[in-house]
């Protein structure tokens, strides 16, 4: 219909030209949820029309099995861990929490006075939460260390802690790489930090794992937690991948599946797609890496000279390099996270989906009001200039013509946000 | 148009989206927060504040098939609306929290974040009528259904604000109606209950809630001879025309029941007497807002109060009281010349509250609407 607007004051109806609808919705929310590899829906369909519990001894099950081991050790494989240190889980939050709850638990067992948690500031809150829920239930002392204004975790601030209580604390908990600024922490450097005071280190690697090289073992990590459907695999699978001799408590007790550590039937048809998924992510990875580091690049410098007040939060890549050096990568390749001084994060979020283009404020909400984003307010980000926050992720469906139309929408998009601004709060 | 749809997560708030849908506008659902630390369920009949209401009203959405968002609104609804509620009952008046939320909130904060992010209008599920007049301008009048009506609360937007909104409800036979509407829409609100407690008031406890804020301020209850009758902890839990909970230690002289005649917030003190006290003939009203003629032309300049002539009309004091017969007429107020109002009733009303909103009609039609600033008995 045509659409006409009134102007409040005068009375005066003025015709205000609508933006069309892009024909083609431009999604660039991969780090929320990427779309599944064909191959791994096609295997993850395959098995589903089979019938079989991995647990039983007959036929169908041990088909089962073998399918379910077969990936298990194929994920070894591909994430330089050895079979047996793969546990399968419902997804990431469920590993993070079998991952802070378990060594945590474990650690007290063996020594009562190892009851502190260090965790950075700017983690998921699949790990804050454990964290913070450990302190409430069980009396941990949990420390948040801090982050610098890229985010990237203090180790000195690590060092500090460990050289006045490391004989008193459980574990430490940093994520690989960022979900919202895509800030890619020092893990080899904490590892060795907490592994000369005898603490084992937890790694959430959900952003990390099919976007970065990763390897469990040369990392020095004791436990490491990825998720499916960040990768091109199903929602609701995930994987902690764990030392053996690390001892972790279960949370989930029943049936003894996944050598006692996570009750549960075994997802056959995820485990095989979580697979398969991470097989072709790897295989495509190098290549990949590197064109989503220029979508990346050019949507944020198109960003900067377009748009006023447009600043890019999270460490600054560093040129194309930074993605052919992926081992020295300081940021994701696939992640933009900018913020618009003076909008809010709500405003623009409404008005690019309005235009068909599907992003992100990036950080936690509670039943949908936006909150200041922990992470940005962790670098030092003024809350007000924290609230206009958007995060565009990119994936393997991403194109050049993605980052054009954010692009041409932007300007007008930050505008209208900025007159409607916080104003209105 | 581009409609931005209020939905409370109840059931009209949804069928009016429902009905802007059907009309072929481009709708945008948007459930407001207006407490920052919310319950998790909805209890008893409070409003629209919880965690569960803000999840029906994205069913809702769904179900419409529209965009839902939620907007973080508390901080403006603690600074106006609640902010002025306590301030108002401090100040020995009787607030109405729902027409300032439609003040300052829906048709403020709401309809200007939403016109400033490119919106032509913003629906509600309120049960009221907009028409066109013969002068092309808009006009609110009373809903079809009589017992439904939320004229009384809308009035205060004032004309240009009316210009913007929109009532898909006005014509609604019934809120039986509008509940089957809801079912055969496949809206599972259908069945829930109304609201109509205070939102931001627990448990409907109002005198809990002023002197949580307020603290304890003991002061004298007395008579219209300024004899000391009893004691009260707060002469702001107090609202003219109340029989119950005066705090009076003994009966009147002549054991007839007694009522609050008018609290004074300066002295701490309560009035208190006999009901035939409380007979008011007219009411003098501030912070006026005109609808069509009677402000436009006559409140305008620098008019003494005089010359502005009497307009017979139909007044209203009470969100659910009965119109009564007036006369009124525009007169200068604080806010300078024509925001004032004078009502002379044709018939006497009983205990007009300070604070509260005083609506005229001709007819269905809405004249214009002032804050109630004062009664003459």
């Amino acid at each position: 219909m045509d659409c006409a607007s009134r102007s409040l004051d005068s009375g005066v109806v003025t015709t205000v030209p609508r933006p069309a609808r892009p024909a083609r919705e431009v999604y660039l929310d991969h780090a929320a949820t990427t779309p599944m590899h064909p191959d791994a829906l096609e295997a993850m369909v395959e098995v589903l029309r089979r019938t079989g519990n991995p647990s039983s001894l007959h036929g169908p099950g041990r088909a089962a099995r073998r399918v379910v081991e077969e990936s298990r050790e194929q994920l070894g494989a591909l994430l330089d861990a050895r079979p047996s240190e793969v546990v399968l889980t419902g997804g990431g939050t469920e590993a993070d929490n079998l991952a802070v709850k378990g060594i945590f638990w474990s650690r007290t067992a063996q020594d009562p006075a190892r009851r502190r948690v260090l965790v950075s500031a700017v983690e998921h809150h699949a790990v804050l939460d454990p964290a913070a829920w450990l302190a409430e239930a069980e009396g941990a002392e949990v420390v948040l260390l801090p982050v610098d204004a890229a985010g990237r975790l203090r180790l000195d601030a690590l060092e500090a802690e460990l050289a006045e209580h490391g004989a008193t604390t459980a574990l430490v908990s940093v994520m690989w790489a960022n979900n919202e600024i895509g800030t890619v922490q020092p893990i080899t450097e904490v590892v060795e930090l907490a592994h000369r005071y005898g603490v084992p280190v937890h790694a959430d690697a959900v952003q990390a794992v099919g976007h970065l090289p990763v390897s469990f073992a040369s990392s020095g990590l004791d436990a490491m937690t990825f998720s499916g459907h960040k990768l091109g695999g199903p929602v609701g699978v995930g994987a902690l991948v764990a030392r053996r001799d690390l001892g972790l408590v279960p949370v989930l007790h029943g049936g003894g599946q996944e050598r006692s550590v996570r009750s549960g039937t075994v997802d056959t048809a995820a485990a095989r797609a979580l697979t398969v998924a991470l097989d072709r992510a790897l295989a495509e990875l190098p290549a990949e890496a590197v064109r989503l580091a220029g979508l990346r690049d050019a949507l944020v410098a198109g960003a900067r000279a377009a748009v006023e007040g447009a600043v890019l939060r999270g460490p600054e890549p560093g040129g194309s390099g930074d993605a052919h050096d992926l081992d020295g990568a300081v940021r994701l390749p696939g992640n933009a996270h900018l913020t618009f001084a003076g909008c809010e994060g709500d405003s623009l979020l409404y008005l690019l989906d309005s235009r068909g283009i599907a992003c992100s404020t990036g950080s936690a909400c509670q039943a949908g009001v936006p909150q200041a984003s922990h992470v940005l307010l962790a670098c030092g980000v003024d809350p007000d200039e924290a609230r206009g926050a958007l995060r565009f992720s990119f994936g393997r469906t991403s194109t050049d013509a993605d980052v054009a139309a954010v692009l041409s929408a932007l300007p007008e998009v930050v505008e209208r946000a900025r007159a409607a601004g916080p104003a209105s709060r | 148009m581009r409609v931005l749809a209020a939905l409370s997560g109840g059931v009209d708030s949804a069928v009016a989206a429902a009905r802007a849908v059907d009309a072929g506008h481009d709708v945008v659902g948007v459930h407001m927060a207006l407490s920052r630390n919310r319950d998790q369920f909805r209890t008893g009949s409070r409003g629209c504040c919880s965690i569960e209401d803000a999840g029906d009203a994205r069913r809702a959405a769904d179900v419409l098939g529209i965009p839902y968002y939620v907007w973080d609104l508390s901080e403006r609804f603690e600074q106006t609306v609640v902010a002025d509620f306590v301030a108002e009952y401090e100040a020995g008046r009787t607030p109405n929290p729902c027409v300032r939320c439609n003040e300052h909130i829906k048709f403020e904060a709401l309809l200007d974040k939403g016109v400033a992010l490119g919106f032509d209008a913003v629906c509600t599920g309120h049960y009221a009528r907009i028409e066109t007049g013969a002068d092309g301008r808009r006009e609110l009048h009373r809903a079809r259904d009589a017992a439904k009506d939320q004229s009384y609360v809308l009035a205060v937007m004032g004309p240009e604000r009316l210009a913007r909104a929109m009532f898909p409800l006005g014509d609604a036979a019934s809120k039986d109606d509008v509940r089957a509407e809801a079912a055969a829409r496949g809206l599972g609100v259908s069945a829930k209950p109304d609201s109509y407690d205070i939102c931001f008031v627990a448990d409907g406890d109002t005198q809990g809630f002023l002197r949580e804020r307020l603290g304890s301020r003991p002061g004298d209850v007395v008579d219209v001879d300024g004899v000391v009758v009893g004691a009260h902890d707060g002469a702001y839990a107090f609202t003219v025309g109340q029989r119950k909970g005066l705090g009076i230690d003994r009966p009147a002289a002549d054991g007839r029941p007694r009522y609050v005649l008018d609290v004074r917030p300066s002295s701490n003190t309560v009035v208190v007497g006999a009901a035939e006290l409380l007979t008011v003939r007219g009411l003098r009203g501030e912070r006026a807002v005109w609808f069509g003629s009677l402000g436009r032309d006559e409140g305008a300049g620098d008019a003494r109060d005089e010359d502005h002539a009497w307009t017979a009309c139909r007044v209203q004091v009470r969100a659910h009281g009965a119109p009564v017969a007036a006369r009124a007429r525009v007169v200068a107020g604080p806010d300078g010349p024509g925001s004032g109002v004078e009502v002379a009733l044709d018939e006497p009303l009983r205990g007009v509250a300070p604070g509260q909103s005083v609506v005229l009609y001709d007819g269905t039609r809405v004249l214009g609407q002032a804050t109630v600033a004062a009664s003459v008995r």
